[in-house]
């Protein structure tokens, strides 16, 4: 199982905050992305565009990270503190 | 050098003479102290801004804030370093961050300071949304604030 976190305006506009999911097999960033469209087709434009950011386990990674069983993954805008 | 860090992040103000003092107390080998403010400002990408809701991820903030001021200590002789940044509802003219540093010398205090602060922009997972007299937006990343990180790619400026 692993907790996906979605923070700012995707958290808007996916209407989401968190959701789990299994994990059978380690998988990819990229790979996840894949699923949660596969599940959720309108979310395809939010999560495809360039600038999302993620983060594993409060990490930020690239695409190609390897997310494993019980990692806590979000996904967010680029961030605008400070 | 070890370095004495305090990072918060609150929803409540704070008092930079309260944070300044702390600083200083006890503090007979620094030669300079170098503290930066941030503040909620009136208007922001043209539009008159009326309060500033700041978002952020609990669980990696802290974390996050402490990886750069980490990254900082690494490149410059840095005896305490404060981080505060606030979150929750905020208006105009209310502080939002608050970065200070404290070294023998001011080249690494002013430049640990700006460093800390052009990373935590770029970094940190905090997230502005503006209410406006045309509704709430989200604040959008800068370019500009991105480029920021390209002069600390060069090893040269190193004090």
């Amino acid at each position: 199982m692993i907790n996906v976190l979605f923070f700012a305006q995707l958290k808007e506009v996916l209407h989401t905050s968190s959701m789990q999911l299994e994990l059978s097999a380690p998988c990819t960033v990229k790979d996840l992305k894949q699923r949660l469209i596969a599940q959720q087709p309108a979310w395809q434009t939010h999560l495809e565009t360039g600038s999302i950011l993620c983060a594993v386990n409060q990490t930020m990674v690239d695409q190609q990270h390897t997310i494993n069983d019980g990692d806590e993954v979000a996904f967010f805008p680029p961030v605008t503190g400070g | 050098m070890t370095t004495s860090i305090h990072i918060r992040v609150q929803t409540e103000d704070f008092d930079v003479a309260q944070e300044y003092a702390a600083l200083r107390e006890g503090n007979t080998q620094d030669g300079a102290i170098v503290f930066f403010t941030g503040l909620v400002r009136e208007m922001n990408q043209g539009q008159d801004v009326t309060g500033l809701y700041l978002e952020h991820y609990p669980a990696m903030t802290e974390k996050a804030l402490a990886g750069i001021v980490d990254q900082a200590c690494g490149r410059w002789p840095l005896s305490r370093v404060s981080v505060i940044h606030r979150v929750g509802q905020l208006h105009i003219s209310d502080q939002i961050v608050f970065v200070a540093v404290s070294s023998h010398h001011r080249e690494a205090a002013f430049n640990a300071c700006h460093f800390i602060m052009d990373f935590l922009k770029n970094q940190a997972p905090f997230w502005k949304k503006e209410t406006t007299a045309q509704g709430d937006r989200w604040v959008q990343a800068l370019a500009k604030d991105e480029a920021s990180l390209e002069k600390w790619t060069d090893q040269d400026d190193q004090s």
